[in-house]
């Protein structure tokens, strides 16, 4: 099987900006700092209701190159579904980049989706049958997109073989019975940390190639997690995203504030043609040049 | 070679994780008539310690745990059947598993390992395991210590449905309960009344190491 349509879009909005993803476009960077995982005093800021932390890593990651804001507020034993509604009305006052509102309880999404305005990209489905049914009408009924994870009720799949048919009956599921358009649709081919498996990235190149190839939609993934547990990490992130997006990624949820990675990722748009005669890179190094020391 | 050569040597390949070498010292150290519990506690859990000591300082990562981890189990597959025959005992056994709803099981590989490497016997019970089969596994193997791994803020509060099965099977004091995983922490570690928590592979060897100690010393054997 073979995608021969047209390059889908994947069209994301906030109440005045709009942002493109697509295998013909310039690589969508999401950043991912504001979530609460495994950073304490955040934690205990956002239970004790301070967001100031939030504010700072808007402007860290807008100044850092971001298209896109995760919002992640996963704080045990606290009203998720509050706090993100919250949050997400507090980055939309702050700045016009869409958001990617990120969450593993349906309540929260949902409560994510009403506060939000414009067209969000919801993180995340699985292709479980009971999440499909939960989240994908809010999905519809909302208008976003959604990223989907190709894992069932069974394992995360470690062959690309079954990542690739659960990538199907997602978009099957998706576009037949809930009417979601396949450009919505945004497929996290699976990114595992390296220093657990040292074949890993192999599986996860090859299910974006193929995915690419024979269902043309876009794609999205955690790029930090391939470096956990390894010595610096900024260098293997600034390698492993470009040679994600030769294979087929359109967009990740990365460390946008370190310019190392930032960099490599602009560089492999200019040589996969995404940068139109490197116009964009030229700009970037004019600003630079221009900006004071 | 010397006992104190296949020790040394023992005790070198494991920290590099040269897993076919630890298996060749182990047969020779058999070979000389060595004790299996010497090759394990002055080679096999020293060098694992030792791992687990420069993770914690930060001068050793990820993969040099995992593969140092699978040297020694390499081994241990040799040595267990022998040293149940003689009658040495684990330092305890510690049984295993993801929640129910949750498949993720990266970060609980890599606990089992160093786990392993400190001497437990450890029974991991896969992932999506529901409280039932938590309960009649701890029935099945009598365990020390229980963990309960979760990735999803989603599947934490399979926490609390395992404790009040575990309660109501009227063995929550019969084991120790340890929680772990991403979006954990010791706050909810605590609200679901579990007796431990620990941030990372290494980290979950001491503390279980800890929790058993205060155990045996509380509970005369």
């Amino acid at each position: 099987m073979r995608y021969d349509g047209e390059p889908l879009h994947t069209v994301l909005r906030s109440a005045s900006k709009e942002v493109v993803i697509g295998h013909d476009q310039r690589f969508c960077l999401i950043g991912e700092r504001i979530n609460p995982t495994g950073r304490r005093l955040f934690q205990e800021q956002l239970r004790a209701g301070d967001l100031s932390a939030v504010e700072r890593d808007v402007r860290a990651q807008v100044e850092g190159g971001a298209d896109v804001l995760d919002i992640n507020m996963g704080v045990p034993l606290t009203d998720e579904p509050a706090l993100l509604d919250q949050a997400i009305r507090l980055v939309q006052s702050l700045t016009d980049l869409p958001v990617c509102i990120d969450s593993s309880v349906v309540e929260a999404l949902e409560a994510g989706l009403a506060a939000y305005e414009g067209k969000a990209l919801v993180n995340s489905v699985t292709a479980e049958d009971e999440r499909l049914a939960a989240i994908l009408p809010l999905v519809k009924q909302h208008g976003a997109a959604v990223i989907a994870l190709p894992n069932d009720e069974d394992e995360i799949p470690m062959d690309a073989d079954k990542r690739l048919a659960l990538t199907g009956k997602i978009i099957t599921v998706a576009t037949e019975e809930y009417g979601i358009p396949r450009a919505d649709l945004v497929i996290d081919p699976l990114a595992m940390p390296i220093g657990a498996d040292t074949a890993t990235s192999l599986v996860t190149f090859e299910t974006m190639r193929r995915i690419r190839d024979e269902y043309g939609v876009n794609m999205s993934c955690g790029a930090s997690n391939t470096s956990f547990g390894m010595p610096d990490r900024h260098t293997l992130g600034a390698a492993w995203l470009p040679m994600a997006m030769s294979a087929g990624l359109t967009s990740a949820i990365m460390d946008v504030r370190t310019p190392e990675i930032v960099a490599a990722v602009k560089a492999a748009d200019v040589f996969l043609n995404h940068d139109d005669w490197g116009m964009a890179w030229i700009a970037a190094h004019r600003a630079k040049a221009a900006a004071p020391a | 070679m010397t006992p104190e050569e296949i020790l040394q040597g023992l005790y070198d390949e494991t920290l590099i994780g040269n897993a076919p070498r630890v298996l060749e010292l182990t047969e020779e150290g058999l070979g000389l008539d060595m004790a299996p519990q010497t090759l394990l506690f002055d080679a096999l859990i020293p060098s694992l310690e030792e791992v687990g000591a420069r993770f914690e300082r930060g001068d050793f990562f990820v993969p040099e745990m995992l593969i140092a981890g699978r040297a020694m189990a390499g081994a241990m597959e040799r040595l267990r059947p022998l040293l149940a025959e003689t009658g040495v005992e684990t330092i305890g056994k510690f049984l295993m598993g993801t929640v129910k709803g949750d498949v993720h099981d990266i970060g609980k590989n890599l606990v089992d390992i160093m786990l392993e490497g400190a001497g437990f016997e450890v029974v991991d019970l896969g992932v999506q395991v529901a409280p039932e089969r938590f309960v009649a596994a701890i029935e099945e193997h009598q365990p020390d210590i229980v963990g309960f791994s979760a990735f999803l803020t989603t599947t934490m509060p399979m926490f609390k449905a395992n404790m009040n099965a575990l309660e109501k099977a009227g063995i929550r004091d019969s084991v120790i309960v340890m929680v772990g995983g991403a979006p954990v922490t010791q706050e909810y570690a605590d609200a679901v009344g579990a007796d431990g928590y620990a941030a990372d592979a290494s980290a979950t060897v001491k503390k279980a190491k800890a929790l058993l100690h205060e155990r045996r010393a509380k509970v005369p054997a």
